[in-house]
This record gives C-alpha cells, sequence and structure tokens, in this order.
C-alpha cells in the first residue's frame, strides 16, 4: 500500500509563477465558413494535469479537441506541447494521443492487436511490442480477453481498450472525448475514479472533453467552462462553483439563485444591496472592486440557503419570507421551489438528516428564508 | 374476419409468385422435353443437354463470357473503390461536385448510347492509332468495366458513408500514415462492399446484351449474343437446357451463401449477448 500522504498530494502548478506550462494554447480560432467554432481561445496547461473542457453541445469543446489532434486546422493561432510548435504536425507524428467518443475500436482486429497497432507504427521491435501491450493489457485489467474480438466486449470492456490503445504509446499528453458518455450510470461512476488512479500512476497529462458538470467536477484539477467557442473560466472545481465569474458559468453549473440589485451603502467589512425581488436589504462580504450606486447580481447557491418555518430572530438582512410552492424528495435531500411576495423564485435543498421529521416542510408552508453573508456571490 | 383477410394475402401472393415463377419452372421442365417442339410434352429425355455440351459456339460464348465477366469485374472494383474513396473521404477538391456527377451519369445514360459511343470511340481509335485492332474481346471488356466502375462506386460510398470515420482518424492519431491506414483499416473495413460490387459487376457483365452487340466482332461474341441470335432463328429446346443450368448453378450458390451469413450472423449476435451477459 502506498503511504497515503503521497497518494494525495494535490499540486497546483497553475498557481506557481515559475511553473512553465506543458501545453500552451495560444488565441486559436477555428471558422467554418461563417461559423466561428473556436473564438481566440488561449489556455495554458501543465504537466501531470487532468484538464476538463466542460461545455454544452456546440461549444466549440470537440473541435479545439481534435484541433490538438490534428483532425482540425486551426484557421488562425498556434499551440505548443513542451514548448514545441505542433500547429503543422500531422496528426500521426504528434506525441498526443486521443480516445474517441465511439472508442473508435478497429472491429476487424482482436484486442491485442488493436493496442498493439500503434506500437508497430512506431517501428518498435516485436518483443517490445509484446511488452508493452501486456503492460496495456494489465493496466486495464484486460489480460485474459487479449484474443477477443471487439464484439465479444462489454461496453466497459470496450472503453479500456481504447484507453489501453492510446496509453500503451506513452503519449505526452492524452485527448478524451467524452470518454464515459457511452456507459451507464454505476459503471460511469467506477470508471471515473478507475480513470483517476491510471491518470495518476502515470503522470500523462489528461485533457478530458465532456458535458457532463458531475463528471468534470469529480475527474478535473482544472476546469474550463466553454460557451459559443469562448472559454468563460478557468478554474478548480471548487473555484468554478463558489465562485462563477459569470451569470453563465453560474447556471450552468449546478443551480443558483440569482437577485438583481443596487448597491445602497459601503460598510467597512460589507455592502448593503437593495434589491426589489427581495423584501429585505441583502448584506455581502466587503470587495474593493464594488462600489455603492453599482448594479450587481447578488447569487447564492440551493443548498446554501437555510431553510425553516420557525420565524429566525434578527430580520435585518438576507431573510427571506415565502410559500412553498413545489417540493421534491430525492432520497438523501429535499428541493423545495419558495416563491417570494414579489413573484421571484428561490430555489433551495437541504439534507433530510431525520427520517421522520415532525418540522417537515410541505407545499403551502410560509418558510423563511437565510444565509450566511460569505457564502453569497456576486455577479456583475 | 382475420381468416378472410389472410385468405386475400394467401391469394395475392400466390398469383404474384406464379406470376414470378411459372414460366422459369415451364423452362426448366420443357428442358427435359424429346420432342423438338418447345411447347408440346412428349416424354422425358436429356438428349438437350447432350447437344448442348456438343455445341461448341455455345460452349465458346460461355467461356468467353466468363473470362470478361471476370476481368472487367476485377478491373473495375479496383477503379470504383478507388473513386468511391476518393469521393467520400477527400476533402473538397476542385471538381468534386462534377466529379460525382460524372461518375453516377453512366448509370442513368441508356446503354444504346453508351455503347454507340463506345464503337464510334474504338473505330476512332483503331483509324488513329491502330488499337484496338478489331472488335472482339478486348472491346467488349472495355465497355464494360467503363459501365461497371459506376456501379462498384456508388457501393463503396455508400458503405463509406456509413462507416464510422472515427476508426480512420484513430488509426492516423495512432501513427499510422494515410496510404498504411487504406490498408490495414479502410479495405478490410469494406470488403463486403468491395465482393458486393464485383458480384454485381460479374452478373451485369455476364448478362449484358446492348453494350456487347455494338462493339463486338465476328472473333467473339458473348453467350448473351449467342442466345439472342439463336433465338431470332427459333426457340431451340438446348437454350432450354443451357437456361435450367444455369439458374441451377445459381440457385445452389444463393442458397449455399444464404446459409454461410445466417452461421456467421447467429455466431456474431451469440458472442455479442455472452459478453454483455458476463458483465453483469
Amino acid at each position: 500500500m502506498e503511504p497515503l500522504e503521497e497518494k494525495y498530494i494535490d499540486p497546483q502548478p497553475w498557481l506557481d509563477k515559475n511553473e512553465k506550462p506543458f501545453l500552451e494554447i495560444r488565441s486559436v480560432t477555428k471558422k467554418f465558413g461563417d461559423f466561428t467554432a473556436v473564438d481566440k481561445v488561449n489556455l495554458e496547461i501543465y504537466k501531470g494535469e487532468l484538464f476538463c473542457l466542460l461545455g454544452g453541445s456546440g461549444c466549440g469543446k470537440s473541435t479545439l479537441l481534435r484541433i490538438l489532434a490534428g483532425f482540425e486546422t486551426a484557421t488562425e493561432g498556434s499551440f505548443f506541447i513542451d514548448g514545441v510548435d505542433m500547429t503543422q504536425i500531422p496528426p500521426y507524428e504528434r506525441p498526443v494521443n486521443m480516445m474517441f467518443q465511439s472508442y473508435a475500436i478497429f472491429p476487424h482486429m482482436s484486442v491485442e492487436k488493436n493496442i498493439a497497432y500503434g506500437l508497430k507504427r512506431d517501428g518498435l521491435s516485436k518483443p517490445e511490442v509484446k511488452t508493452r501491450v501486456e503492460e496495456g493489457l494489465k493496466l486495464v485489467q484486460l489480460s485474459q480477453f487479449a484474443k477477443r474480438k471487439p464484439h465479444q466486449l462489454s461496453g466497459g470492456q470496450q472503453q479500456r481498450v481504447a484507453l489501453a490503445r492510446a496509453l500503451v504509446k506513452h503519449p505526452k499528453v492524452l485527448l478524451l472525448d467524452e470518454p464515459l458518455a457511452a456507459l451507464d450510470k454505476k459503471l460511469r461512476e467506477k470508471t471515473q475514479f478507475e480513470l483517476m488512479d491510471i491518470q495518476y500512476k502515470l503522470g500523462i497529462t489528461f485533457i478530458v472533453v465532456t458535458h457532463d458538470q458531475e463528471e468534470a467536477m469529480t475527474l478535473s484539477t482544472r476546469i474550463a467552462v466553454m460557451n459559443q467557442g469562448k472559454i468563460k473560466q478557468i478554474g478548480t472545481p471548487t473555484d468554478i462553483y463558489e465562485y462563477p465569474q459569470s451569470r453563465f458559468t453560474a447556471n450552468f453549473i449546478g443551480s443558483i439563485n440569482i437577485f438583481e440589485g443596487i448597491v445602497k451603502e459601503s460598510l467597512s467589512e460589507s455592502h448593503v444591496v437593495q434589491s426589489e425581488e427581495t423584501q429585505c436589504d441583502l448584506l455581502i462580504d466587503r470587495d474593493s472592486s464594488i462600489h455603492t450606486g453599482e448594479k450587481i447580481g447578488v447569487a447564492i447557491r440551493p443548498e446554501k440557503i437555510h431553510l425553516s418555518r420557525e420565524e429566525p430572530d434578527k430580520q435585518d438582512f438576507n431573510t427571506l419570507r415565502g410559500k412553498v410552492l413545489d417540493f421534491g424528495y430525492i432520497g438523501n435531500l429535499s428541493v423545495y421551489n419558495v416563491k417570494l411576495p414579489s413573484g421571484k423564485m428561490v430555489k433551495v435543498s437541504s439534507p433530510n438528516q431525520n427520517r421522520y421529521s415532525k418540522h417537515r416542510v410541505t407545499w403551502d408552508d410560509i418558510v423563511y428564508l437565510t444565509w450566511e453573508p460569505a457564502n453569497t456571490v456576486v455577479i456583475l | 374476419m382475420n381468416s378472410k383477410r389472410n385468405y386475400y394475402i394467401l391469394t395475392g401472393m400466390g398469383f404474384g409468385f406464379a406470376f414470378l415463377y411459372i414460366p422459369i419452372l415451364l423452362l426448366m421442365v420443357f428442358s427435359f422435353n424429346e420432342a423438338k417442339v418447345t411447347t408440346r410434352w412428349s416424354s422425358f429425355s436429356l438428349k438437350w443437354y447432350q447437344a448442348l455440351l456438343e455445341n461448341d459456339a455455345i460452349i465458346n460464348a460461355a467461356l468467353i463470357s466468363l473470362k470478361i465477366a471476370v476481368i472487367s469485374a476485377t478491373i473495375a472494383t479496383i477503379v470504383g473503390v478507388l473513386a468511391g474513396i476518393a469521393l467520400v473521404r477527400f476533402k473538397k477538391f476542385k471538381g468534386k461536385t462534377l466529379f460525382s456527377g460524372l461518375m453516377v451519369a453512366p448509370m442513368v445514360m441508356p446503354e444504346v448510347i453508351t455503347g454507340l459511343s463506345l464503337l464510334f470511340l474504338f473505330v476512332a481509335m483503331e483509324e488513329l492509332i491502330g488499337w484496338p485492332d478489331g472488335r472482339g474481346m478486348t472491346t467488349i471488356t472495355i465497355a464494360h468495366i467503363t459501365f461497371c466502375i459506376t456501379f462498384v462506386a456508388v457501393i463503396i460510398q455508400s458503405r463509406l458513408q456509413g462507416m464510422d470515420e472515427s476508426l480512420e482518424e484513430a488509426a492516423m492519431d495512432l501513427g499510422g500514415r494515410p496510404i498504411r491506414i487504406l490498408f490495414d483499416i479502410t479495405l478490410p473495413l469494406i470488403t463486403p462492399a468491395m465482393i458486393s460490387g464485383w458480384l454485381l459487376s460479374f452478373t451485369l457483365s455476364l448478362d449484358d446484351v446492348i453494350l456487347a452487340s455494338f462493339v463486338s466482332g465476328p472473333s467473339s461474341t458473348t453467350l448473351p449474343l449467342v442466345i439472342f441470335s439463336k433465338i431470332k432463328l427459333g426457340i431451340s429446346p438446348d437454350i432450354n437446357a443451357l437456361a435450367t443450368l444455369i439458374i441451377g448453378i445459381v440457385a445452389i450458390g444463393i442458397v449455399i451463401a444464404a446459409w454461410l451469413m445466417n452461421k456467421k450472423e447467429k455466431a456474431y449476435q451469440r458472442d455479442i449477448q455472452m459478453a454483455v451477459a458476463q458483465n453483469e
């Protein structure tokens, strides 16, 4: 067993000023006719990262990945891996491998031959190909399936063949296009952790494209949220979730309540925000970039709101009164839609700590919503 | 109500199949007819089969037809495959639309016109460069190749369009150069389409009358031409015998092919089910 301390090192090379990025994308643009699929994207990815490109369909994440693999040529811009300009290098000469969404396993070759294909193209000697294939099979726990044909494998096994085939080439960067999308939910969760484990063991830089935010949150060291060909925000899963910088990111990742308001007063440690959507003023932590009179959005995640039927003592700030319009029991938690007198709907979720709560909130109950100022995010 | 509808369906089906197969059955039955008159039965005999084997003109024509069919199907498949790949897999090149239009044009062109234009071409070429020397097997083969390329290219095209393009991309990603990928990935995966293209070309060539009648010469005629010219002089029962033989061979071929395919498909389905079951 490896010591725990060693396993859970969480390096953050992007915070280190002396660290050089391993993969550098410099204002890459891709146009298909009039349509701009990727719009002046700049990215710096560090060695050993598990980086996620997250976005809805058509946001340009897959196109960006295909540019990195070499299947599309960037209309403008360039990118570097380990200091070498890759823009003009054909796909078969790039130190990059890709795992396709469809897995793209060659149906007419056995598992073994599939994995050996890339090694043979590199001109490795027969015994070396053999050892590398065995290593690869062992890594993904498919040794006993070496002689099988792809159609004799289940979806999860096929996914692992595709992974092994790309990994045995020892690429500098591994690109994964929706690696888990074709698996069912239980298997997806299991495979997620396997993938992280393999990535940690090999130390290869992974770039994962996904539309699934949960997947991105679990897997990645950092996430780039993309929309309409542009990167909206780059950060660790925590950054992205707790400190969304735009309305798009805030709404795309999880759910959030945004109250529109005007900064009424700036105090020594906080600002007071007046909002027509709430009855009382909202208190937020002091931020030097916010000025009195400015129009801002105060955002708060549903699980950070406390919901109660009892009236709280202090009602000066951050206390809303509303009626439960709807609620959903999910098992571990319940989700409520609370309607404020202004008509604004607020989403609240709270854990079901007790099995039979006498004070269970139900339809048409009048409830009070409160939260700590520190849990809000300001969105301009 | 239901039984009544079944009755209608069965009657309709009976008439349909009777219309299709009674003529063929009659032809086969009368090939064993002793009498010279093809429309009246006298007694069972194999004498027309014997006559057929002794008829050198028909045997020769059959051999020439087979030769032409094999050669033209093979060349048409090679060229047609390349054209199909160029049409689907190549990035946009100048004149791609024109090329793909020209590719399918011979399919809709009346064969009479194709035949006539080829005849003009061959005559003009013979005058200019002395080749082809007269008309015969070479000219028929060339005519059949030009005609069959189209069909092969269309079959290959539709197969490639249905194929996951990421297979070829994956091979390239793993370090395969384009020519290698053609032989390692693309060709093995379109083999079934290539086989059906070849078979289609083979049959098209084997029973072509129109093109052959324009570009054939006195030195060599194909089987369909011989049959056609014999019919003009009145139907002789040895043609019935020939037809029965051909039908027999084709039927056996189809039955074997269907049996093999069915076996393979069943094994394939069983493998998939086993893979899924094992995973649970």
